[in-house]
């Protein structure tokens, strides 16, 4: 039974992961003012690319970079078209989803059918060896420790650091932040480009530990649920993290439950993150105050620098 | 009256001229033949299947035929403006390959009566809309004889798509052919609600091996579950396409869809002028219906069952749905002797005696 138990958890674990990536970078971006809807196609363009270079060159760590740098490079024009030149941050990161399906797809043809070995487990000397909590907290792949302290690194920069605080300010109130001197555009590029560079970590994931291999649009909807993520999180790292494991708990839950043949209808489990999206953005919108807190004002607004 | 004859010769001229002109017109240009997809080529199951088969066709008829496709279609109304492009650019044989494109096709089917349509698993005919499917269950029926003989655990794990009637029915004829060889097996499954996802199909296949399952097959497309069997040191079977090189060591064998025979006779009959509508339900004996080399783990008397059973099927001696065979409160639904029509197995809305958990309405 114990057994059990600690293999869903780990199950669990693999599949919160590449949620906390793709969603820890997309909270960033927001909390700087911008909204990018692209997260699903980042993540494509960071799995291709992450089992496209593991398979060229053999070595799991130029994967994960490449993954990481094909998420960057996908953000980068996201960044150009919607901070440079002023587009339409929803239109715009809609077809940036749509492109990186596409652009994923192109590059991957070859790829379809190649098999990998995935990324090796690190056990933590000593530590893995707690009865239960060793192998649940200390027997993972590299991404797996990356993200967590991916999620410290974003919480401590966001509330304790200076530039935490410009750049909160600057999704504030973009205004206010131009006033005072700070580089607004500069601000939202880096964030724009940090966003995507962890939705690519998080494709890197996809391909290369949870299933290692490539198919077309493998991400199946993880951006999106990313992207719900944010909000429900209310755009705090910590609750992010647990919503992450929340919703990936859910998932690998509910088909424990069929197994063991609980008749609960896998339709309602499968829409079951996007409707604790909605109550959580029902409860928020009850407490003014919360949002105020918490919710980046100037969110998916342009930026023109009238000085 | 005069008159009324040479009208008439001026029309059987232009009636000849006509008739003469479109063979010949046949011949220079190449038949052009439209395939629509519901999922990307690449998916490494049942749409890059149906690409094989269109790869086929380029193949055996060379010069006569050029193909396109298109690719991830979504099942609705899209389809339909899809299949009406297709239809009038000129395509002579538009290949519909999913069940949900059934009611566009017909649609467009009866705009475009000179085109013929060839639609996949779907129930509605046409003059020139054609039917045909293939017996999946027949290979899972041989799976099941392969997976009864080898599971130790008693437990075989089912990652399942969605509870529609093609799915249902390889579950029961997998249950059902496993339990002959081996009674105290049993079927669990879990849907997945989606043809394919490979990480929730993966993170199935856990949860079923988790629970006891010692042996993995799966109705769904990504080859993420016998991944899964793999790193946990299990086997199980391929679906749609041969998996082995994802799971060298866990693939006993796979199910392959086989399109390419029917496809080249279908293209061929247009040409030749002798396509007629038909509905097709075609399975091991034809070919459509292929399996993947055993693998290495597989026993030599699993192998020789494995072969009896299809062997069976094809001569008809063997059928996956002959009685006796009970239901889920063991109760016998059909008798000794008898077999299920395929009319009852194209609306297969139970499970069998075998199968844990209900069946999701």
């Amino acid at each position: 039974m114990n057994e059990t138990v600690l293999l869903t958890l780990l199950t669990v674990v693999t599949a919160a992961t590449p949620l906390v990536y793709a969603a820890i970078g997309e909270l960033v971006v927001e909390r700087s003012g911008v909204l990018n809807l692209g997260v699903e196609g980042m993540l494509l363009a960071g799995a291709v690319s992450g089992f496209a270079a593991t398979h060229a060159s053999g070595s799991a760590t130029l994967g994960v970079v490449a993954g990481f740098l094909a998420g960057v490079a996908l953000a980068a024009v996201f960044a150009f078209l919607t901070l440079s030149l002023q587009s339409s941050q929803v239109a715009t990161g809609l077809a940036l989803t749509i492109f990186g399906v596409g652009l994923s797809a192109l590059v991957g043809q070859s790829l379809v059918g190649v098999a990998l070995g995935g990324l090796p487990d690190i056990a933590v000397p000593g530590l893995s060896a707690i009865p239960f909590l060793g192998p649940l907290l200390f027997e993972h792949d590299a991404l797996v420790y990356g993200s967590f302290a991916l999620v410290a690194g974003v919480a401590w920069f966001l509330s304790r650091t200076r530039a935490g605080l410009v750049l909160r300010a600057v999704g504030d109130s973009h205004d206010a932040a131009h006033a005072l001197g700070y580089p607004v555009i500069r601000v939202r590029y880096l964030a724009t480009l940090f966003g995507g560079g962890c939705a690519g970590l998080g494709g890197a994931y996809l391909s290369l530990a949870y299933t290692p291999m490539w198919a077309e649009n493998m991400s199946a909807g993880r951006g999106w649920i990313a992207l719900a993520l944010v909000v429900f999180a209310v755009w705090q790292p910590g609750r992010l993290l647990l919503g992450a494991y929340l919703f990936g708990g859910i998932g690998v839950l509910q088909l424990h439950g069929q197994a063991l043949g609980l008749a609960v209808p896998s339709q309602l489990m499968s829409m079951l993150p996007y409707l604790a999206t909605i109550l959580v953005l029902v409860l928020i919108s009850r407490d003014a105050g919360r949002i105020r807190r918490n919710a980046p004002a100037s969110i998916g607004k342009p930026f023109h620098p009238t000085v | 009256m005069h008159r009324r004859s040479l009208l008439r010769k001026a029309l059987l001229v232009g009636a000849v001229l006509a008739v003469s002109t479109i063979p010949a017109l046949a011949q220079d240009d190449p038949l052009k033949i439209g395939f629509v997809y519901v999922g990307p080529v690449g998916d490494h199951g049942w749409t890059y299947r149906h690409d094989i088969g269109r790869q086929a066709i380029e193949e055996a008829l060379g010069e006569a035929v050029s193909t396109t496709f298109v690719e991830s279609v979504p099942e609705g109304a899209d389809a339909e403006r899809v299949i009406r492009k297709l239809a009038s650019e000129g395509h002579g044989l538009i290949f519909t390959t999913s069940f949900g494109f059934m009611n566009p096709t017909v649609k467009v089917a009866r705009e475009f009566p000179d085109v013929k349509f060839e639609h996949a698993t779907g129930y509605k005919q046409a003059d020139n809309l054609s039917t045909y499917s293939a017996r999946f269950y027949e290979g899972r029926a041989v799976i099941g004889t392969m997976a009864g003989m080898m599971t130790k655990s008693n437990v075989v794990g089912y990652v399942a798509s969605f509870p529609i009637p093609e799915v249902v029915r390889g579950i029961n004829a997998f249950t059902i052919a496993m339990r002959k060889v081996n009674p105290e097996a049993e079927t669990k499954v879990v849907w997945v609600n989606s043809w394919y996802d490979p990480g929730k199909e993966a993170d199935a296949a856990r949860a079923l091996i988790d629970q006891g399952a010692d042996i993995i097959t799966q109705h769904t497309d990504s080859p993420a579950p016998l991944q899964v069997a793999e790193e946990r040191g299990i086997v199980g079977f391929g679906q749609a396409s041969d998996m082995a090189a994802f799971a060298e060591k866990a693939q006993l064998t796979s199910i392959i869809d086989d399109w390419n025979d029917y496809y080249v006779e279908r293209a061929q009959a247009v040409i030749d002028g002798s396509w007629e509508s038909q509905d097709v339900w075609m399975g091991i004996d034809s070919g459509m219906v292929g399996f993947a080399d055993y693998s290495e783990a597989v026993p030599n008397d699993v192998k020789e069952a494995a072969e009896v059973i299809k062997a069976g099927i094809v001569e008809g001696s063997m059928h996956p749905f002959q009685g006796p065979i009970n239901d889920q409160s063991g109760e016998e639904i059909v008798a000794e002797g008898e077999m299920v029509d395929d009319q009852t197995l194209l609306g297969m809305n139970y499970y069998v005696e075998g199968v844990q958990g209900e069946l999701p309405k």
